[in-house]
């Protein structure tokens, strides 16, 4: 390759860093969401490269739903004492004990929508105007469509048909009283630019991410790891499988696909041929077509 | 190949309504074996559901649930993929006029812009809007493509035609590269595989272009320009002293030792070091973030701008820009804005409307007294302080603005400094 020419991976890096220092530098009270997935820890890397030798100067939310895998949990509360930063937890069980979210039922319940709730009033208790996430346009229909710098009314809705223009790389973070914004440095990453840069960059992750054997149900033809949060319907079975998670959301709805890989090349050789999205195990996106959209106007992640 | 080791091109289409970019872009994603079973499926069954006799595969790009009622595109939609020569963002945009906004988005971090143009319809307004667009918007590449060949029998003169009527109109804009390809995005002729009924054609297929245009000198590697983000202070008792100038190279190549000066103070010192997450940089350039220190405790923040002291760029409060209007609120003469340039922001006042352009001749229309939605006009702007910038044709970074409504915060205009 000529001079003067950065690779991809180190292009994209250097995009995410830029916008990170920009939210730093235009809202008050940016926080980070943190989901404990592999796109937020590498949003939490990247981060902690853009100010270093500082620390992170916004705190991370996580938004528990109490039905995180246990792995998550520990991960996260190592993560934020080695790196030195703020956590703040909002607590989806909180907002049912206190009657603002309402559990689903149902075999098939699960408190993936009830996270709204709890996001929207964290982030309204904390005064939070810019809330960064991990998502990327690569992995669903919708997302494909937002802006790096997303407006929120004061509701936290978002109107897909009137997004503000986003050019260059000048970006409007103004906004009126109540209004937020959320914002997605790693926008342009796709899943294999995230492995292979963790890979670069020698990037801690729970062990979920690797093969390992687990109990699982299948249903729907979907990989669910058993769990107290799951109830077995009729003709179910336990069965032990060596499975590893490609995304990693609630305990009953993320899906799991059966995998020997337990180091990074065999992930990255095992992404290179795969031939279904990462999300394609999300019982939350199977429910409609636009599952994702209309979660998204509403204020979810 | 090495995956970490390959170069990233951003492209973007353009064209009219129904011209076929959704579903080129995703005869691209297809015939390149980049979608996923799991997406085609879904495709499938809503095409189905539709009752549509082929797979229509705008559907993978056309997300939003009104865009696929209306069939239409209305916002840009991103979609990514690699093949062992390149990694690849698309962004696919609207035709329609009323989203024209959001095909400058699209269009504006592009290196290639790909113009389609209906066979059947030849040249159409949008058409003259979006190639002068990415002309303005100074996109070093294109590639035309004259699309759905199958509705006109392949015929070779038909594209012979279109293709110098797009020269013709073409000559005016000063894009330097421009290949002209004849297509069908729905049966996939020549978009990565080569087509059978268009012996004729001699040339290369879309996806031999885009994995072989040269883009590596897209970016100003001559004049120093490092706009400070924010100013990094550890407040740690190792880092007690440390001040780092966090930011994004725009233009030039940095190296430690380098003579700097500040703008707007003027002082100057000498780079220290660059670094990144406490790894040394020995030579800087655009588009990569770092951090700056310098040998001297001068005063920056945020907004000043770090250049060669022999090579600085304008400074001033008069800019003369091109733009692209973007609010339904047609624009006057005394007007008020918010100027947003680089990571300096100011107050300013539209003094004087120049002209605005005929997009269909491109010649100006003069003595106007407003400029509305999707026109495009020059304008003088008095900002409130002075702002240290470049011409648009010498640095895409440095020689932007947007211009944000001062009362509702919305971004309503494009700016390109002349
Ligand atoms: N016969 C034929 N039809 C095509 C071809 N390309 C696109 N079409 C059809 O043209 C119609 C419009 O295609 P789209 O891809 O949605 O057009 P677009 O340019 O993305 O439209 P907007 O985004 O709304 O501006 C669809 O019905 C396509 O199936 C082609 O090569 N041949
Ligand atoms: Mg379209």
């Amino acid at each position: 390759m000529s001079n003067y020419v950065i690779n991809h991976l180190k292009e994209l890096e250097s995009e995410a860093i830029f916008v990170i220092r920009e939210i730093a530098a235009q809202f008050e009270n940016p926080v980070l969401l943190f989901s404990g997935g592999k796109d937020s820890i590498l949003l939490t890397h990247l981060a902690k490269k853009a100010f270093f030798p500082a620390k992170i100067p916004f705190p991370l939310i996580h938004i528990d739903t109490g039905h995180n895998f246990p792995e998550t949990i520990a991960f996260r509360d190592a993560l934020v004492e080695k790196l030195g930063v703020k956590l703040i937890v909002g607590s989806v069980q909180e907002a049912i004990d206190n009657g603002r979210a309402k559990e689903e039922t149902g075999a098939d319940a699960s408190r993936n929508s009830l996270q709204i709730v709890s996001l929207l009033d964290t982030l309204e208790a904390y005064k939070v105007d810019a809330a960064m996430g991990g998502a990327r346009r690569d992995e669903e229909k919708a997302r494909a469509k937002e802006r790096f710098f997303s407006h929120r009314d004061e509701f936290g809705q978002w109107d897909p048909k009137n997004q503000r223009p986003e050019l260059w790389n000048l970006f409007n973070g103004r906004k009126n009283y109540g209004e937020h914004f959320r914002v997605f440095p790693i926008s342009n990453w796709t899943e294999m630019d995230v492995w292979e840069y963790i890979k670069l960059e020698n990037i801690d992750l729970p062990s979920l991410y690797f093969s390992h054997q687990r109990d699982c149900v299948v249903r729907d033809g979907v990989i669910l790891a058993n769990s107290e949060f799951i109830k077995l319907k009729e003709n179910e079975e336990v069965v032990n499988m060596t499975i590893r998670y490609r995304t990693c959301g609630d305990m009953p709805i993320t899906g799991a696909v059966e995998s020997e890989a337990d180091n990074l090349d065999k992930i990255i050789e095992e992404i290179a041929t795969t031939r279904t999205t990462e999300r394609g195990g999300r019982a939350d996106d199977k429910r409609a077509e636009t599952a994702m959209e209309d979660r998204k106007k509403q204020g979810y992640f | 190949m090495d995956y970490q080791d390959i170069e990233l091109l951003r492209f973007t289409t353009a064209g009219s309504v129904d011209d076929g970019k959704s579903t080129l872009i995703g005869r691209l994603l297809y015939d390149s074996k980049s979608i996923f079973q799991d997406q085609l499926d879904a495709v499938e069954e809503s095409s189905k559901s539709k009752g549509f006799d082929y797979v229509d595969l705008s559907l993978l790009t056309d997300g939003l649930k009104s865009e696929r009622e209306q069939g239409i595109t209305i916002d840009v939609a991103y979609r990514y993929f690699a093949t062992p020569k390149r990694k690849f963002i698309i962004a696919d945009t609207p035709g329609h006029i009323q989203y024209t906004r959001n095909m400058v988005t699209g269009a504006s971090t592009a290196n290639l812009a790909i113009i389609l143009i209906d066979a059947r319809k030849g040249m159409l307004e949008q058409t003259h809007r979006h190639a002068f667009i990415a002309s303005l918007l100074r996109i070093p590449h294109a590639i035309v493509c004259v699309n759905k060949m199958d509705l006109v029998d392949y015929s070779e003169e038909i594209y012979n035609n279109i293709v110098s009527d797009f020269k013709a109109f073409s000559s005016k804009l000063g894009i330097n590269d421009i290949q002209f390809i004849p297509i069908s995005a729905l049966n996939g002729d020549n978009v990565v595989n080569r087509s059978e009924k268009m012996d004729w054609y001699g040339g290369s297929t879309l996806m031999y272009h885009l994995e072989t245009v040269h883009i590596s000198s897209d970016h100003n590697l001559v004049d120093c320009r490092f706009p400070i983000q924010s100013v990094i202070r550890p407040h740690t008792l190792e880092n007690q002293d440390y001040r780092g100038f966090a930011g994004r190279i725009d233009g030039g190549v940095f190296k430690p030792g380098d003579k700097v000066k500040s703008l707007p103070s003027g002082f100057v010192s000498t780079i220290k070091t660059i670094e990144l997450n406490g790894e040394q940089i020995s030579e800087a350039f655009a588009p990569m973030s770092v951090t700056m220190t310098l040998e001297d405790e001068i005063d920056n923040s945020r907004g000043d701008m770090i250049v060669r002291e022999n090579n600085v760029p304008e400074i001033g409060q008069d800019l003369e820009v091109l733009v692209t209007w973007m609010s339904t609120t047609p624009i006057h003469a005394r007007t008020k804005v918010v100027i947003k340039h680089t990571t300096n922001e100011s107050i300013g006042m539209v003094k004087e409307l120049k002209y605005k352009i005929d997009i269909n001749t491109l010649h100006r229309i003069e003595n106007i007294d407003k400029v509305e939605m999707n026109e495009i006009a020059r304008l003088s702007i008095r900002t409130a302080k002075p702002m240290f910038y470049d011409a648009y044709k010498k640095n895409r970074q440095t020689g932007s603005v947007i211009i944000i409504d001062e009362q509702t915060n919305e971004t309503i205009g494009a700016g390109m400094i002349i």
